[in-house]
């Protein structure tokens, strides 16, 4: 190998190292951007947490046990007047959907449970309520805003995160979309 | 006699042997013929050791405080700024004996001297510490930080002194210009110090009740008649002065009429001192540096900045960042203070490559010496009072 | 011979670019060999940065490359930074949402602040660019480090003890002159030298004498350090490296950490001490001037963590791990994860004393409380008289469609509607009870009276989890052995070699600290009777003190 080649080569080396070297550290800022702004947030298309929970009635409810059926997961709180607004439609379209294997599991957020067997009675609610106590079910699906309503297929996927209250129609397409073939 | 009234004794003596440490280097640079007699002078011997005297009683303070309260005397803006004034001398009297150069005393003693007078401006008194200063890294931090501090403060004073012998101060300049700027601000903190001793003498205060940013009611005390009005406030005290202006809620209208003070008392003697002299300042102080050695000016400078940068890294970073780990649960939180120590050591740093690199020696290297000091006393002075974050505890 | 390399007069082969030759020193540039003293930053060495300028990517190599733009981005990064602290950054602003924190900056601060909010200024740190600069600072770091350590590594290696006379003559401490006995001068010299100790190279009448050569490569150590620093912040983005959380912790309450799932910790009590005239009477007087001096802020409070393979909700094998104090500079650890002391809040309504009283008579007919965190259902007062609590609005905000709402479900402002019975009246009374307000549907026989309350304090809790921090204080500790080995220790050279005839030649460099580097070439000189020597840059000093000042 002559001179020139050799060099030739020796610089064609040091090329493709520079370029590793410039893309990697571009890689690095946009790793750093990117990263800075998303927190971990349930999407959607993930798999739904699995949690257990006893409710007002004293029923455990596991939620892998529902596998197979749709599950409406509601959090909500007595203080929150579009929780108010969607309980009635709620109650309505579970008894609806009862035997076409939608359930609607309603997680109660920070009251008292005096204030939330009131709120049961008062709207007559038939499905079951539970209270969240120490919260880690709220954190395990990061809710924030109430009311949120997680929609879960019934292989367990969740298919929509709903973050406002909705009205009947709304609730009853939302069952429609997890109902089990 | 108790401890604390012994520490402001000590304090005292330290204050006056600078002073008096002042004239006899004058009195070296004045009467030196030759480099070699400067160097060796008697009045530069007594100097040093009135000076070191001085250190010893401003340690002396240091210890005695310490030991009154139970914890490192560096928890607010008196403390701190008087160890500033004492690190400084240190930091002097190390290179004093390495270079011997009497002119380097006569400007950084009465820096040291103005820096101690401006921290007694501010509450003496020894204070319990707040939960959030309760920790061996008060001491360890914050003296490291300052000692960091007053050896790059010293490297300041030479390029301070290099400017000041190689400006030309007959000639209208833009160099000339800003080395007066320089000058007149030192004489503007003069001014605090006369204006708030002043007030302080006569006794004067005057209370106002005001509406704070957070829309609540406060109660403000003046102890300089109220140039300017705090947001909505109502005068307690009769016979006090009206505002001239009411500020909003995001100014502290208490701390700009302590300022504007300052300002005209200082803008006063400075207009009486070229009143006598009839010359800018700066013209006026070059005599004093007829026998400082430019070169050495230049190297000190630059030692002071590479002796004290690590420091400086070491107190303000790395240290904070430990302890700012500790006790707000993060090493680093974009709170102003950090945001300007990050900002100080980014200008040396910027500093050391250029010297390095770029082979910016003499006049641009001084100016960015004097820069860095400035930096040092905005992060003293202005971000404690004005960019009010986790660390305005003064 | 190819272009890339250029032989010098010695016959050794330096690289394209180089201004000095590697080994002998001679100038090998046009400007070098003109110029009096010669510029020794890197040892006169190519750097690599200005040997190639083909490709886009040997353009953007050499732009981060280059010292002066590294200086202009740590300029840029200055400047940002002192923008940001203008105005409070988002972080410590007293609002939530995007809207409620542009209407902060515009109420306070006016245009300029309105102005400030949409350039992004209020979140300066956060922003893309601002990491950009900072990603930009780290590729100039490493870039220029590696373009300037190898070859001045190469160079210091291969440098021979003895030089051409023209690199000697251009450096900036020099000096020529005959000696008596050059055999003998140079002996001495060496002595000496070893004894100052210096590294002592001879070779063919020339020395070489070297010390701290180490310093020139801390540069390069400290820079490593801030790579491994910026490089541990980047790990922070991979998720489970780095948890930052916090939350409200009501005395007695017990509730799952966030951010460290299987986690519970309750609160045993929230304290808040002030300072008194008996700690220490030396306070007094700060305490006279401010009497609420903060002493401690403290939560205790016990750690719980859940058997393994528990689901959220499931809280049935919770078992304790510690019970702590938690106070500021003193957090709570565990598994990799601190809890401190952050934020507290004081006198929150607990629990409520009532009274049921008859109003014609306004005598008691017994007492019972209500607790605002669980209150139960019906109150047996004894001898038939029962209250029972029918509803409960923790935060009463009015009637609306004529039903009481509750705005929250803190316990800021309760109400309450009691069914009180008694055997006068088996069927009961209803009376609607909230603060400084009763109403009633009926005129009412009975009524409850407030009569006293109990409150809690809360505490407010950060969690962290930081996995890189032993990366982050590696990369401190590196860069200040790099800045202090850079810094405290200079790389000083002396150079004595025979000339024609009976002439020495003597010259000296140092990357700084020139003074010492003249006390120790003048100790030399004196032992070895060497020829005098000037510091070209210095044209102030006595020629008496460049002589005679020795200590």
């Amino acid at each position: 190998m002559t001179k020139a080649e050799q060099f030739a080569k020796k610089r064609k080396r040091r090329l493709v190292i520079r370029t590793i070297v410039l893309i990697a550290l571009l890689a690095a800022v946009v790793f750093a951007i990117a990263t800075k702004k998303s927190e971990k947030v349930l999407a959607i298309g993930d798999e739904a947490p699995d949690f257990e929970i006893v409710d007002l009635e004293g029923n455990k409810h596991r939620l892998s046990e529902y596998k197979g059926q749709g599950v409406f997961l509601n959090f909500w709180g007595s203080w929150c007047g579009p929780c108010k607004t969607e309980m009635p439609f709620m109650e309505k379209q579970s008894k609806e959907f009862k035997g076409k294997g939608v359930h609607i599991l309603a997680l109660n957020i920070k009251d008292t449970r005096l204030k939330a067997e009131t709120f049961r009675d008062q709207y007559k609610l038939t499905f079951p309520i539970a209270q969240d106590k120490d919260e880690s079910i709220l954190r395990a699906y990061n809710v924030i805003p109430l009311p949120t309503t997680i929609l879960i297929d019934p292989d367990g996927i969740i298919v929509d995160i709903i973050t406002t209250g909705m009205d009947e129609e709304e609730i009853r397409q939302a069952m429609e979309s997890i109902q089990p073939e | 006699m108790d401890l604390v009234s012994l520490s402001s004794n000590l304090l005292l003596v330290s204050f006056f042997a600078y002073i008096i440490a002042t004239l006899f280097f004058g009195g070296a640079v004045r009467g030196a013929k030759s480099q070699a007699s400067y160097r060796n002078s008697r009045s530069g011997t007594i100097g040093i050791i009135i000076t070191i005297i001085g250190f010893l009683t401003h340690v002396g303070f240091f210890i005695t405080r310490w030991m009154a309260s139970g914890y490192a005397p560096v928890s607010n803006m008196f403390e701190a700024v008087t160890a500033l004034g004492m690190m400084l001398i240190a930091a002097f009297i190390l290179l004093y004996f390495i270079y011997k150069t009497p002119s380097l005393g006569l400007f950084a003693l009465p820096i040291a001297i103005i820096i101690i007078g401006y921290a007694t401006m501010f509450p003496t008194e020894v204070t319990p510490l707040i939960p959030a200063l309760k920790s061996k890294w008060l001491a360890v931090h914050v003296i490291t930080t300052i000692l960091g501090e007053a050896i790059l403060a010293i490297s300041a004073v030479a390029g301070f002194i290099l400017l000041l012998k190689k400006v030309n101060v007959k000639k209208a300049s833009r160099e000339r210009f800003w080395l007066e700027v320089i000058v007149y601000t030192i004489v503007l903190f003069l001014g605090f110090i006369i204006a708030t001793s002043g007030f302080r003498i006569a006794g004067y205060e005057a209370e106002f009740n005001f509406m704070n940013k957070n829309e609540q009611l406060e109660r403000s005390v003046y102890h300089m008649p109220p140039l300017f009005g705090m947001n909505e406030y109502e005068a307690l005290t009769e016979d006090a002065m009206t505002p001239w202006a009411e500020m909003p809620a995001i100014i502290d209208a208490k701390k700009l009429t302590t300022t504007t003070w300052s300002f005209f008392v200082g803008t006063a003697i400075y207009l009486l001192l070229r009143l006598i002299f009839r010359r800018p300042l700066a013209a006026v102080l070059q005599p004093l540096t007829k026998n400082a050695n430019l070169q050495l000016m230049d190297e000190i400078g630059y030692r002071a900045v590479l002796i004290g940068f690590p420091v400086f890294s070491l107190g303000a970073l790395i240290f904070a960042m430990i302890w700012a780990h500790e006790a707000w649960s993060r090493f680093w939180g974009w709170d102003p203070k950090e945001v300007w120590a990050l900002i100080t050591w980014l200008f040396y740093a910027a500093f050391l490559h250029l010297r390095l690199t770029r082979g910016w020696e003499g006049k641009k290297s001084a100016w960015l010496m004097v820069i860095g000091f400035i930096l040092i006393m905005f992060n003293f002075i202005a971000v404690n009072m004005i960019l009010a974050g986790l660390h305005s505890y003064a | 011979m190819s272009k890339s390399m250029i032989k010098c007069q010695c016959g050794h082969e330096n690289p394209f670019g180089t201004v000095l030759c590697e080994s002998c020193g001679r100038p090998q540039t046009e400007e070098a060999k003109k110029s009096k003293t010669v510029d020794m930053r890197y040892e006169g060495s190519a750097r690599r940065s200005q040997t190639y300028q083909r490709t886009i990517v040997d353009k953007i190599w050499n732009f981060f490359s280059s010292v002066k733009i590294g200086v202009s981005i740590i300029i840029a990064v200055l400047v940002t930074s002192a923008i940001g602290t203008i105005f409070p950054q988002k972080l410590y602003v007293p609002a939530n949402t995007e809207a409620e924190i542009a209407a902060y900056y515009e109420r306070l601060y006016g245009t300029f602040g309105k102005i400030y909010y949409n350039l992004g200024f209020h979140d300066m740190y956060n922003s893309w660019w601002f990491i950009t600069l900072v990603g930009m600072l780290g590729t100039s770091i490493l870039i220029a480090s590696v373009d300037r350590v190898v070859p001045l590594y190469k160079s210091l290696k291969q440098q021979r003890t003895k030089r051409h006379p023209s690199f000697l003559k251009r450096q900036r401490v020099y000096g020529d002159g005959p000696v008596e006995d050059a055999d003998a001068s140079l002996k001495k010299a060496e002595e000496k030298l070893k004894q100052l100790r210096y590294n002592v190279k001879v070779e063919d009448g020339a020395i070489l004498a070297e010390k701290n050569r180490f310093s020139r490569w801390g540069p390069y150590v400290n820079h490593t350090g801030l790579l491994i620093f910026l490089g541990a912040i980047l790990l922070r983005g991979i998720p489970g490296f780095y948890v930052d959380e916090s939350m409200w912790l009501r005395e007695g309450d017990t509730l799952e950490i966030p951010g460290a799932p299987g986690y519970f910790i309750e609160s045993k009590g929230f304290i808040r001490e002030v300072y008194s005239n008996e700690d220490d009477e030396i306070f007094g007087k700060a305490l006279e001037r401010n009497p609420m001096i903060d002493k401690n802020f403290q939560t205790d409070v016990a750690l719980y963590k859940k058997a393994e393979g528990d689901l959220p909700g499931q809280t049935d094998n919770i078992s304790l791990v510690k019970e702590y104090s938690i106070i500021v500079n003193e957090p709570l650890t565990f598994d990799g994860y601190s809890i401190f002391q952050m934020d507290y809040r004081t006198d929150e309504l607990k629990s409520m004393d009532f009274q049921l009283t008859d109003k014609e008579t306004e005598q008691s007919l017994g007492e019972f409380t209500v607790d605002l965190v669980n209150p139960e259902s019906t109150y047996d007062l004894g001898d038939g008289r029962i209250v029972e609590l029918k509803d409960y609005y923790p935060d009463y905000a009015g009637f609306e469609n004529g039903e009481p709402t509750s705005k929250s479900p803190l316990p800021n402002n309760p109400a309450f509607f009691f069914k009180m019975i008694t055997p006068e009246k088996p069927e009961g009374e209803i009376s609607f009870v909230a603060i400084r307000q009763t109403v009633e549907a009926d005129e009412n026989d009975y009524k409850v009276n407030f009569v006293s309350a109990d409150t809690r304090n809360i505490s407010g809790l950060t969690i962290r989890k930081d996995r890189t921090l032993y990366i982050l204080l590696a990369g401190g500790i590196i860069f200040m052995i790099g800045v202090a080995q850079g810094s405290y220790w200079n790389h000083r050279r002396i150079w004595i070699q025979k000339g024609e005839n009976n002439e020495m030649l003597i010259a000296s460099h140092t990357n700084k600290n020139w003074y010492s580097l003249k006390r120790e070439m003048g100790q030399v000189k004196e032992h070895a009777s060497l020829p005098s020597y000037e510091d070209r840059e210095d044209k102030e000093s006595d020629k008496e003190e460049e002589e005679g000042d020795i200590d």
